[in-house]
């Protein structure tokens, strides 16, 4: 699908056929440039503001608190099982808003790309974040294209920023988190990172591992007025373990875990099995902890188990006052194990 | 994965670890040699269950740990030279050589791969002909085997860009060398039970009996180790010192006598320096004379290696068992897992780094009422 | 030092002049050097580390072993007290 050239959404599709690849003039700012803007990303993106195609983008006038986030996105492949860098690039920087409880509303989208990149392969990502976007009920209303030399770049970076409204009411950190706090996950853990893994040169495995790659904005807005929710995090690099233990250091509390209770695909275990990998540093790209006063936790679990990204929804833990700053598991057999930051990347092993 | 879940059984554990508290009488000082099974002990937290007399000393078994500074510092350097495509385990990646380690080395633009099997890097080789592919051929009797078969690939092949930076060690010199050392506390082993999927177990009952030890080859899932620590305590408590097999599911008294074959054809035994603990006689592999071509270390002359062990790092103490973590001056200060003087502080399963991952949670605050931890 | 797991050969065939098979680890399938298991079949259950297949699982004893555990536990509770630990339980042990 990635290979062949979409036309559907394009005006006039002549002067691209003119160029499969890309070269360092469509970065230029002259006629490649707004061509590609006029016959890839317009028709893509679809949208009065972005229409205009001014140097920046007026936005209608919004009322109420503002999130803004960003990311960029390096991800190799870029087409993998259950995901693409287009799908990332929309739905990561949108659930990094909805972490703040925001709603996304608005994104820019940058690219780099290396000269002798097909234009195919640009179209069949434009076309997921267009796809990605429509899902998540966001608008791309302004972006940017530089072209790097052939070898300087790996293909195609994408950055994306976001702007989203946090209702009136809402006030949610990774400060916010209190001693007897019960700690919620949406779902399985480590099907994204190790869906990238089996496609990963060196590593590759046959396996029916789909990312999870997801919005999560409708999940948040679903949950957020039953109250009583006081943290949200996407474990997104570095997994479950990391984003647990940043929020034990922000919010200067303990969290235990119980291992048991973490839902984990069993093909999913069996890939960390096979590399020497433990899915809880393992990235997830359409996931949330929540971490929610315990009066609630029931309520909102309830109410997280109705939408189709979050089924599996589990409470896995709780928040302590002792040992702040450390994140620690109850083992399947009983045992106590401290899951500490990982410094680097979770790679395989053959110890 | 079947015959590997059923082996992780939370209740039998318990179970298991009731049992052995029923038994144990006495304090007694158990070594596993495995590195594996130091991690798994660690990871699901075997020691909390068994009673407060026993004591697991973790061994050397680490290759990671093991493998000599000086051959950290050759990596590097051939890592180093344009046109090297560098293959390793990810294990090696973060091992400290005397001034840098292979992630650093990527960083200034080394082309340094992980692979997952040796083969891997053959194929490397075959697909960039132009290109000058090593592997770190590293780790104990188990990885040996693989190791040897590419290298048999490699000429068969007839590949001239592909060569092998080999480190093999040996258990049961090691075994011999720890039972020898001053100080020594070990009273029982549990051998690594992959390493006698491949060697077999009848190098051990001449080691038993010299040094009047049980030797218990185990798994590395939570009922394997528990039935191999199990095994181990009935026998001292009896006076026992036999070798049994624990792990019957996947180790015979011969071995794969395939791979021996193959390993006699490829290497040869040859003295070895185990980092931080010095030289061990016979105690490793080496290719024979007559894979000499595809030996990285024949192949890349590199000099103005100046190979330096921190004077601060206790790390061959811990490997021996005669030095705690905790007890080791550098430990918490100058070395972290963050800035590691030694390779047990960057192993996953390097005792230093365990020590200091779950000290943290001892020393920090009282554990929590629900979660009962016991000090080993 | 030996991370290897269990999975089951599903197919064999010669690359290269090397026996090769492909293995299924509780639904990942990966491609595996037999060389060192010449008697291996389709259908056994093979120890894989680093990509070679270095013993077969005896699934006999697997079983039986986790039979074993089974049973202790059970004996426990019918004896109520302590229970006798058993040396070897029915295993030679070499000289």
């Amino acid at each position: 699908m990635k290979d062949e050239l979409n036309f559907e959404n394009w005006v006039c599709p002549l002067p691209l056929r003119d160029y499969p690849s890309i070269v360092i003039g469509h970065g230029g700012g002259g006629q490649l440039s707004n061509e590609l803007v006029a016959h890839l990303f317009l028709p893509a993106f679809q949208n009065s503001v972005l229409q205009n195609l001014g140097d920046s983008s007026v936005l209608p006038e919004t009322a109420g608190r503002l999130a803004f986030s960003t990311d960029s996105y390096v991800v190799r492949p870029l087409f993998f099982p259950g995901g693409s860098i287009g799908d990332l690039a929309v739905n990561g920087t949108v659930n990094d808003l909805a972490m703040s409880g925001a709603r996304a509303l608005y994104l820019s989208a940058a690219f780099i790309l290396e000269e002798g990149f097909p234009i195919a392969t640009l179209a069949g990502v434009v076309d997921r974040m267009a796809a990605a976007a429509r899902r998540a009920g966001v608008v791309i209303v302004t972006g940017d294209t530089k072209v790097v030399e052939k070898g300087h770049g790996d293909g195609c970076y994408i950055n994306t920023a976001g702007i989203g409204m946090i209702p009136a009411g809402v006030d949610i950190g990774p400060a916010g988190a209190r001693p007897g706090d019960v700690v919620i996950v949406s779902g399985t853990i480590g099907d994204h990172g190790m869906a990238i893994m089996s496609v990963r040169e060196g590593l590759e495995f046959d396996t029916v591992i789909q990312s999870d790659c997801a919005p999560l904005g409708a999940l948040v807005a679903d949950i957020l007025p039953l109250g009583g929710v006081h943290v949200l995090r996407d474990p997104t690099r570095g997994g479950v373990a990391s984003s647990l233990n940043e929020i034990a250091a922000s919010s200067r509390v303990g969290v235990i875990l119980d291992e048991r209770k973490i839902p984990v695909e069993p093909e999913v275990q069996a890939a960390c099995d096979l590399l020497g990998m433990d899915p809880i540093y393992v990235a997830n790209e359409g996931k949330l902890l929540a971490i929610v006063d315990a009066g609630s936790a029931d309520a909102i679990l309830e109410r997280m188990r109705r939408h189709p990204v979050a089924s599996r929804a589990a409470i896995i833990g709780s928040i302590t006052q002792h040992h702040p700053g450390l994140l620690v598991t109850k083992t399947a057999i009983g045992g106590t194990r401290v899951v500490p930051m990982q410094l680097g990347e979770q790679l395989p092993r053959i110890c | 994965m079947k015959y590997l879940n059923e082996f992780r059984d939370g209740e039998l554990s318990q179970k298991l670890a009731h049992d052995i508290r029923q038994i144990t009488t006495r304090p007694w000082a158990l070594m596993e040699v495995c590195g594996g099974q130091t991690h798994s002990i660690i990871r699901n937290g075997i020691d909390q269950l068994l009673p407060e007399e026993i004591e697991l000393i973790h061994g050397p078994g680490c290759p990671v740990c093991v493998t000599p500074l000086a051959l950290i510092d050759q990596a590097l350097a051939i890592a180093s030279q344009p046109g090297v495509i560098f293959c390793s385990f990810g294990d090696m990646l973060r091992v400290p050589g005397s001034t840098q380690d292979l992630f650093r080395v990527k960083s200034e633009g080394g082309d340094v791969r992980v692979v997952y099997s040796p083969l891997d890097a053959v194929t490397i080789a075959r697909q960039n002909p132009d290109r000058e592919v090593v592997f770190f051929g590293i780790g104990f009797e188990t990885t040996a085997p693989a190791n040897a078969m590419a290298v048999k690939l490699a000429r068969q092949l007839g590949l001239k860009n592909f060569s092998m930076l080999v480190s093999h060690v040996l258990v049961p010199p090691a075994i011999e060398a720890i039972m020898t050392s001053p100080g020594n506390r070990v009273q029982a082993f549990l051998a690594a039970g992959h390493v006698c999927s491949v060697m077999g177990y009848w190098q051990y009952p001449p080691l038993a009996e010299k040094y009047r030890v049980p030797i218990v080859i185990t798994g590395f899932e939570p009922l394997d180790v528990l039935e191999g620590i199990r095994r181990t305590i009935v026998q001292l408590e009896s006076g026992q010192f036999e070798v049994e097999n624990a792990y019957e599911r996947a180790v015979t008294m011969p071995g794969n006598t395939v791979a021996q074959q193959t390993l006699a054809e490829v290497f040869e035994v040859t003295d070895r320096a185990w980092r931080g603990i010095g030289v061990i006689p016979k105690s490793g592999w080496r290719l024979r004379e007559e894979y000499r071509d595809y030996d990285a270390e024949h192949r890349f002359h590199v000099s103005d290696i100046r190979t330096e062990e921190s004077s601060k790092c206790h790390s061959g103490e811990v490997l021996q068992g005669r030095l705690k973590p905790n007890q080791c001056p550098a430990f918490g200060n100058e070395c972290t897992p963050r800035r590691p003087l030694g390779a047990t502080m960057v192993s996953s399963e390097g005792a230093c780094a365990a020590y200091y991952n779950y000290g943290r949670f001892l020393t920090i605050a009282a554990a929590p009422a629900a979660t009962s931890v016991s000090a080993s | 030092m030996c991370l290897a797991v269990p999975g089951q050969v599903k197919q064999i065939y010669e690359d290269q002049g090397v026996r090769m098979g492909r293995v299924n680890f509780g639904g990942i399938v990966k491609e595996v050097c037999l060389a060192y298991l010449p008697e291996i079949s389709i259908g056994d259950y093979t120890i894989v580390h680093v990509g070679f297949a270095i013993s077969k699982v005896d699934e006999e004893s697997a079983n039986a072993t986790l039979q074993m555990f089974r049973d202790l536990g059970v004996l426990e509770e019918e004896l109520g007290a302590k229970a006798e630990a058993t040396s070897g339980d029915g295993h030679e042990i070499p000289k």
